[in-house]
């Protein structure tokens, strides 16, 4: 903390790093502040949205050290040293990540503010290594509320996208591998 | 054009599907303005009264808060109702936020706290403290009946003699029906960043689903004509929510003027829950029919909810007169005004509602008198709009019910409750009609195409999830010959060409035929230049001597005969044309509606009344369908409405505090993926030329509609319990 850190109400922002999408951020952050709001307020990572501020919707979903995680509901103060993964930093450049580019073939989405969330959340869902079955991916992607209704078209999605999500995750240890439980290969 | 290659009818991915994946589709809450300021809303704690003091002491002391706004302090604002009103509003007095100390509904916006950041103007709003004089409120529908009147709406007279029909009918029925308020509920929360610009004016990003209708109303409330710009490219859903201007835009704008600095406000998920909504509604239907089913006499009456300063009328029971042939129909609709803000267009606003009531009641007819549901609707069969006495321009709803049969597999069904199971699940069949109008609003676009070969095609139209920014280029690449990949559509951005409300499933209608139109014209400059020169290959051709493909003009007699458009536009520069489209004078003559089948499939767990709907079949008709993959899309989203309406949606109040209670998502019940199983849709073939230039008629509303009747109607096949209050919860079926 140095005499030049912003103050709001008095209070005076904490430093935290993070390794976020691949880059290393140094960053004062006021401690009420929540993950979410860091994104979009304090970085202006706006593709991790706000629809309820209270854990109930997923579209702020991100994943962080590589679990799935509603960022409305976490201080970003809590998560010195962490890794964090956000929908901007899926994508390798130009060359959209396997889930995203069968999202867009699926028309797995309408309005779009879901979808970041739903991604996130598909991604850390393949990465738990959990769902053998499309009644299991529903069951574990029913965190991410869609109001549009495109659930038949996120159900496809990931299913195709699956196979070569994992191959992405690469030597990231599933919590199957870890011994949750087994995985199909 | 339209040839081998023409985008027209394909299920091509969205244009800015990327866009949406990978984060970079903007909303707008995400607009980065400098120097920006967060306003956050505080809301009236009573239903009716007055507001005798608010004391913004503590919050203003706050470090970082810069202004407490409350109708104390507020800059100047019209006063006669007129300026508030906007292209969807109700009949009456529009509700004029921040006007004066009254009070008219719980959740109304009070005062807005300005600050540095977010949490800060959050956390200083907690810090008022407001003193009311309240004074007793009425949130009760069904307690207020007696209070009810005629609602302001034109509903068709009576026609035959229906007392005398229902007297001698075989079969007469007379059943109540009764829906609770919904929420619209899109994910992106309303929002609006005003961004202030030095010489006074304002450019807006506010999620809306009619930028010019915002632009209007800011015009006329503040008096600020040609002062204001709105803009929208991306909207998170909305359907309906984004008809009206929303109580945050003219907030944020008041503090932005106030304080001539860029404010931005988001109303937090409970705020969604302190505007608009579809009415909680009470419906009566009367059948008399004869030995087989056949219709002699309707009768359809509806009473809903409205405000106390607005009547909000949408069209409940206008479809019992239309749907099917029926020689005697009495419609009546009745209004009951209570302390709650005005309801709103909510997906297939009325329909969604009057045809659930009607399509149970054709149910409860079939069991009656022994037929089948589906035979029922096939023997009362019309082709012809009763209400309006003129035949439907086209009306595939036949091959709705044949095809949608077919696909579900529907003759296998036994006709008795409780006849078919699987374990402990009581499986059950139904199905419904759907209905929706097919409309046309006068709407203009404009094209240009540039010399980097590049066709650019804009309307001050919005893409809510709906598909515009694909459609649009897909008819636009269509009649210009062009692959997609050279079309940039521009939408959302009122300085763009005049475009009506994004509703009412017609916007492919309305502004299709208008980009269609303006290609065509560009089509006709690019012939006309072509023959500037006496030696032109082209001399004395016509428009329809030439067709348009793979960018180039070609003779259609000598198809070797050809140029390349860039080639024409690198001699004449830049070619435009800006065309606007009204309804086609042939539509007079005929009604003009989009039909669907919807087939659904039921499992109710015997012992504990949970019930899945596993399988949904919806076949329409909707004349021509641009792009299957997005309209598909609508579809199955109607549906998942149609469910959730049925299972699950209800805005409860608390009418002691006037309020209602479940403002919020784990309370306030919408489907989630597992709630969800099989959707199969499929549209039929339907030519119609009539409707307009395109034959396409529009499907953001039709999926919903019959929905929840098939589902209720499943649920009775299964259980042989009638439900007639929605939501069907399990409690309702123990």
């Amino acid at each position: 903390m140095n005499q030049n850190s912003p103050t709001a109400g008095g209070i005076i922002a904490c430093p935290i790093t993070i390794e976020l999408n691949g880059q290393t951020r140094q960053l004062e952050v006021f401690p009420w502040t929540t993950l979410l709001d860091l994104l979009r307020e304090q970085l202006a990572l706006t593709g991790t949205k706000k629809g309820c501020d209270h854990g109930q919707c997923g579209a702020c979903t991100v994943l962080l050290n590589g679990r799935r995680i509603n960022s409305c509901l976490t201080l970003a103060v809590m998560h010195d040293g962490a890794e964090l993964t956000t929908i901007e930093g899926l994508a390798d450049g130009d060359s959209l990540h396997p889930m995203q580019a069968a999202f867009v073939k699926h028309d797995a989405f309408q309005c779009g503010y879901c979808t970041p969330g739903q991604i996130c959340s598909a991604v850390g869902m393949v990465s738990e290594g959990r769902a053998q079955s499309l009644g299991e991916i529903r069951e574990q992607m029913s965190g991410n509320l869609c109001r549009c209704g495109a659930y038949p078209n996120i159900l496809a999605a990931i299913e195709e996208a699956m196979p070569e999500t994992r191959k992405t995750l690469g030597a990231v240890q599933t919590d199957a591998q870890k011994g949750v439980r087994e995985v199909q290969p | 054009m339209n040839s081998m290659t023409s985008p027209l009818g394909k299920p091509v991915d969205r244009v800015d599907g990327p866009l949406k994946v990978t984060g970079q589709a903007q909303y707008a809450a995400e607009f980065q303005v400098p120097g920006l300021l967060y306003g956050s809303v505080v809301n009236s704690s009573i239903a009716r009264g007055r507001i005798l003091q608010i004391d913004s002491s503590a919050a203003e002391a706050v470090p970082g808060v810069v202004l407490v706004l409350t109708h104390a302090n507020r800059p100047p604002i019209a006063s006669y109702d007129k300026a508030y009103e906007d292209e969807d509003s109700a009949d009456g007095a529009s509700f004029r936020p921040l006007f004066n100390d009254r009070v008219l509904y719980s959740g109304q916006p009070i005062a807005l706290v300005v600050a540095e950041n977010l949490e800060l103007a959050r956390y200083a709003g907690s810090l008022l403290k407001v003193e009311y004089a309240a004074e007793p409120h009425n949130t009760d529908l069904r307690a207020r009946l007696g209070k009810m009147h005629k609602a302001p709406a034109e509903i068709p007279p009576e026609r035959g003699d229906v007392g005398s029909a229902m007297a001698s009918a075989r079969y007469r029925l007379d059943v109540e029906y009764s829906s609770p308020v919904e929420h619209h509920n899109p994910m992106e929360p309303h929002a609006s960043t005003v961004h202030y610009l030095p010489d006074g004016q304002l450019e807006i990003h506010d999620k809306t689903q009619g930028v010019q209708n915002c632009m209007h109303y800011l015009e006329a409330v503040f008096g600020m004509e040609g002062q204001i710009r709105i803009l929208a490219p991306f909207v998170g859903g909305a359907f309906g929510s984004g008809l009206r201007p929303q109580y945050q835009l003219p907030l944020a704008v008041m503090a932005a003027l106030k304080l001539k600095q860029s404010v931005r406000v988001v109303l937090k998920r409970q705020q969604m829950f302190t505007f608009g909504y579809r009415p909680r509604t009470i419906q009566r239907i009367g059948i008399g029919a004869g030995p087989g089913g056949q219709l002699e006499a309707l009768t359809h009456q509806a009473i809903g909810q409205t405000s106390s300063f607005e009547d909000f009328t949408e069209h409940v029971v206008e479809w019992s007169g239309m749907l099917y042939q029926c020689p005697s129909v009495r419609l009546d609709y009745r209004l009951v005004s209570l302390d709650m803000y005005t309801p709103l267009d909510m997906r297939a606003p009325g329909a969604a509602l009057g045809v659930f009531a009607l399509e149970c009641a054709m149910d409860e007819l079939a069991s009656a008198a022994g037929v089948d549901p589906l035979a029922l609707r096939l023997t009362n069969y019309t082709d012809r709009n009763g209400n309006q006495d003129k035949p439907y321009s086209s009306k595939a709803l036949r091959e709705c019910y044949e095809q949608g049969a077919e696909r579900f597999g529907w003759s296998k069904r036994l006709p008795e409750p409780r006849s078919m199971r699987e374990g402990n699940q009581l499986i059950g069949w139904g199905m419904a009609t759907g209905v929706w109008e097919a409309l046309q609003m006068p709407a203009s676009a404009k094209a240009c195409l540039g010399p980097d070969g590049r066709l650019k095609v804009s309307s001050a139209t919005a893409d809510i999830g709906t598909g515009t920014y694909t459609v649009m280029t897909q008819i636009a690449a269509a009649a210009l010959g062009l692959p997609m990949e050279r079309v940039d559509f521009h939408l959302g951005d009122s300085s763009l060409s005049k475009a009506p409300l994004e509703g009412g499933s017609a916007t492919v209608s309305s502004v299709g035929s208008a980009v269609q139109k303006a290609c065509e014209e560009l089509r006709q400059k690019l012939l006309d230049a072509t023959q500037q020169s006496p030696e032109s290959p082209f001399t004395g051709a016509r428009l329809e001597d030439v067709s348009f493909n793979a960018g180039n003009m070609v003779l259609k007699s000598a198809p070797e005969t050809s140029v390349d458009l860039q080639q024409i536009i690198a001699m004449t520069g830049a070619l435009e044309a800006e065309v606007s489209v009204k309804p086609g004078e042939k539509r007079n003559e005929y009604a003009t509606s989009t039909h669907s089948a919807v087939f659904v499939e039921v499992r109710v767990d015997e012992a504990l009344g949970t019930v899945r709907v596993t399988r949904v079949v919806s076949a329409v008709a909707a004349g021509r369908i641009v792009n299957p993959k997005t309209a598909g899309n609508q579809i199955v989203g109607g549906v998942v409405w149609g469910i959730g309406m049925a299972l699950q949606e209800e805005s409860q109040i608390d009418h002691h505090l006037g309020r209602f209670m479940n403002h919020n998502f784990a309370e306030y019940h919408i489907p989630v993926n597992a709630d969800i199983g099989a959707i199969d849709v499929l549209f039929v073939d339907e030519q119609d030329d009539v409707v307009n230039e395109l034959g396409s008629k529009g499907v953001g509303e039709i999926g919903i509609v019959g929905v929840a009747a098939a589902v209720a109607n499943a649920i009775y096949h299964a259980t042989g319990k009638r439900v007639r209050d929605l939501p069907i919860t399990l409690d309702k079926l123990m």
